[in-house]
């Protein structure tokens, strides 16, 4: 008797879900971040194609001029076209951004997997990690690394792993402690499967969403941090263009030639802004209803 | 009686708690032979579930399985070291939850979290383990499987999520289903159409069942042996027609007069008076005793082991002549 009888009753609940798709344009703050970063992000790859200078060739003939044909946002002190530098800096930055989002998220997401699944002494021993970590303000230890470690962007990247990923840790050990009580995870270890499995393939999808909420609010505080080591001569190194340095180099010519800063750092609040919002409106979509 | 599949004798659970150890499960023992379904019927807090976890360790963190034997198939369990013990959870021996709406992964396709057990528990391929997966939901009466397999479990009614549960638990080919209330979170039609496939199942695949519950008329319909458990202890048992119709032992016997009957028309709903014990400090004698209208002086203190009743049934009541003659006097109109 394959077919037990199944009444109309139980016709299928098919609702709330496809929420994502649908609602993704109703959501004011996701269109607005989106539209912001996407069109940095498209000028960004398509950099040769919008810019007619070297992002480093300089010309000590053409220093410190005000917008022209040319040149549409002027030359800085060493005669390079800043809409150029603008565009690299925009390639270079957002390329690090993402890079040093990414390794403390997947190192800190492993850790608070790890801590909150098994707890004991191994949760015991991550907690006083992060606690250390924690204990010093973020931007004098991301600073103090650098430093120490020497410029240059694999030791930003380092710098802001070993910073970066205890916020990832305690999100997603929290919500694992939250989500191993489920019983969908007792039904799970009631199928035999091995805690890795579990781990990964039921646990992770779970507590995920909060993380990459963080992710994207984070990448705007990276991205700060980035500059702000460019500024302080402790980012990327020169020439290659970066926002950092360029708002360095302009501020000996704050008072005559104040787009020289001032530039770079309207680039700095719109990408952030336009991230902020982004982080937003996915962590709207995410919620649920 | 054939060799039982499952013989669980002295099953001993119990969590530390702050005020002291609370033994959750003290001293069951229950057999369930091939084919066949056993009810496991107490109220709340009665040890039921934490016996039926106890059998393949899947306890709380508090609690520790502290005593017992389970002899599974040849096998005996309680042996095994927890590598051991997972190769039987999900093959041998699988576990059907009360509430499928927590017990299914909100974020996995149902179709995948069938195959899951196929695909790594038995090394199917991935297509292999998808097909088997449709076949399973075919079994347990899910229409339209190949459109079904792709939902997410909040896509679907109550009802098709406990088929889910089952065929889930069915894709490891067990020989024994633990079922924990499996349907008291449905409503009364599907919990009727749920026990109807849970028993044509048995029947078909030759797979024995445990069944807690506490509803006495789903045990009645679903299994051919019960266990009636109070404060952790298994007080009477035996084959479910005879036990219901002439309990002896007070405590099925009032919770068979508890059960409101149609057919009867009382003043009052019949109720068993006072509460379960605190299992940290349980009663001395019969933890019965304090609510029992058959109470007495003898059964203030000693023990109280299940004593064989004829071929095969038990009970641990000292005075179930008592308790049988009240039965003839006032018979208990088995309903369901």
């Amino acid at each position: 008797m394959a077919s037990v009888a199944v009444s109309a009753v139980e016709a299928p609940v098919v609702a709330e879900h496809r929420g994502f798709r649908q609602r993704w344009y109703r959501t004011p703050s996701f269109v607005a971040g989106a539209s912001i970063l996407g069109a940095i992000v498209v000028v960004a790859i398509l950099a040769p194609v919008v810019t007619w200078h070297d992002p480093v060739e300089q010309n000590l003939v053409n220093l410190l001029q005000g917008p022209s044909w040319s040149h549409p946002l002027g030359t800085d002190d060493l005669g390079r076209d800043i809409w150029t530098r603008l565009v690299y800096g925009a390639r270079t930055d957002l390329r690090i951004a993402v890079l040093a989002v990414l390794f403390p998220f997947v190192l800190g997401t492993t850790a608070g997997l790890i801590a909150g699944y098994f707890g004991g002494r191994t949760d015991t021993v991550a907690n006083w990690l992060v606690s250390v970590v924690v204990a010093f303000p973020f931007y004098v230890l991301i600073i103090a690394l650098v430093f120490a470690l020497g410029p240059g962007t694999r030791n930003i990247f380092i710098a802001i792993t070993i910073v970066g990923w205890v916020s990832y840790a305690r999100i997603v050990r929290g919500e694992v402690l939250v989500a191993k009580r489920q019983e969908y995870v007792l039904a799970a270890h009631a199928g035999g499967l091995s805690s890795a499995r579990i781990i990964g393939r039921h646990l992770l999808p779970n507590v995920i969403t909060q993380a990459v909420v963080f992710a994207m609010s984070d990448i705007v505080l990276v991205i700060l941090a980035i500059v702000t080591l460019g500024y302080l001569g402790l980012g990327v190194q020169p020439p290659t263009p970066d926002w950092g340095r360029m708002i360095a180099d302009g501020q000996t010519y704050l008072t005559t030639h104040w787009w020289l800063s001032t530039i770079p750092g309207i680039a700095i609040v719109v990408t952030a802004l336009g991230l902020s919002l982004l982080a937003d409106g996915i962590a709207d979509l995410l919620r649920p209803e | 009686m054939t060799a039982p599949l499952l013989d669980a004798r002295d099953l001993r659970v119990e969590f530390t708690l702050a005020r002291g150890v609370l033994r959750a499960v003290d001293g069951a023992s229950f057999r369930v032979a091939p084919g066949e379904a056993l009810g496991i019927v107490g109220e709340s807090g009665s040890g039921k579930t934490m016996a039926l976890r106890a059998l393949v360790r899947l306890l709380p963190r508090a609690a520790r399985l502290v005593g017992g034997t389970v002899l599974f198939d040849g096998k005996e369990l309680t042996a095994l070291d927890e590598d051991g013990i997972r190769e039987i959870r999900g093959r041998s021996i699988a576990m059907v939850f009360q509430e499928p709406m927590t017990a299914l992964n909100p974020v996995m396709k149902v179709g995948d979290q069938i195959a899951e057990g196929p695909l790594v528990r038995l090394g199917l391929g991935r297509r292999a383990a998808r097909l088997r997966a449709l076949e399973l939901m075919r079994l347990v009466g899910i229409p339209d499987p190949a459109r079904r397999a792709d939902a997410y479990s909040f896509e679907l009614s109550g009802g098709l999520r406990q088929r889910v549960m089952i065929a889930i638990a069915l894709s490891g080919n067990p020989k024994l289903l633990l079922c924990d209330e499996p349907t008291t979170a449905l409503d009364v039609t599907i919990q009727d159409q749920i026990l109807a496939l849970l028993s044509s199942l048995r029947e078909q695949l030759h797979v024995s069942v445990v069944f807690v519950s506490h509803d006495l008329a789903v045990i009645a319909q679903t299994c051919q042996h019960v266990a009636v458990m109070y404060a952790g202890q298994v007080v009477e048992y035996g084959p479910v027609d005879t036990v219901f119709r002439e309990p002896r032992h007070p405590y099925t016997l009032s919770l068979l007069r508890s059960v409101p009957n149609v057919d009867v028309v009382r003043e009052t709903l019949l109720t068993i008076p006072g509460s379960p014990p605190d299992l940290a400090a349980p009663p001395s004698g019969c933890r019965f005793h304090p609510r029992c209208t058959f109470a007495q002086p003898d059964c203030k203190s000693g023990e109280f082991p299940l004593r064989p009743l004829g071929e095969s049934r038990a009970t641990a009541c000292i005075h179930d002549e008592a308790c049988a003659h009240d039965v003839r006097r006032d018979p208990v109109i088995a309903n369901g």
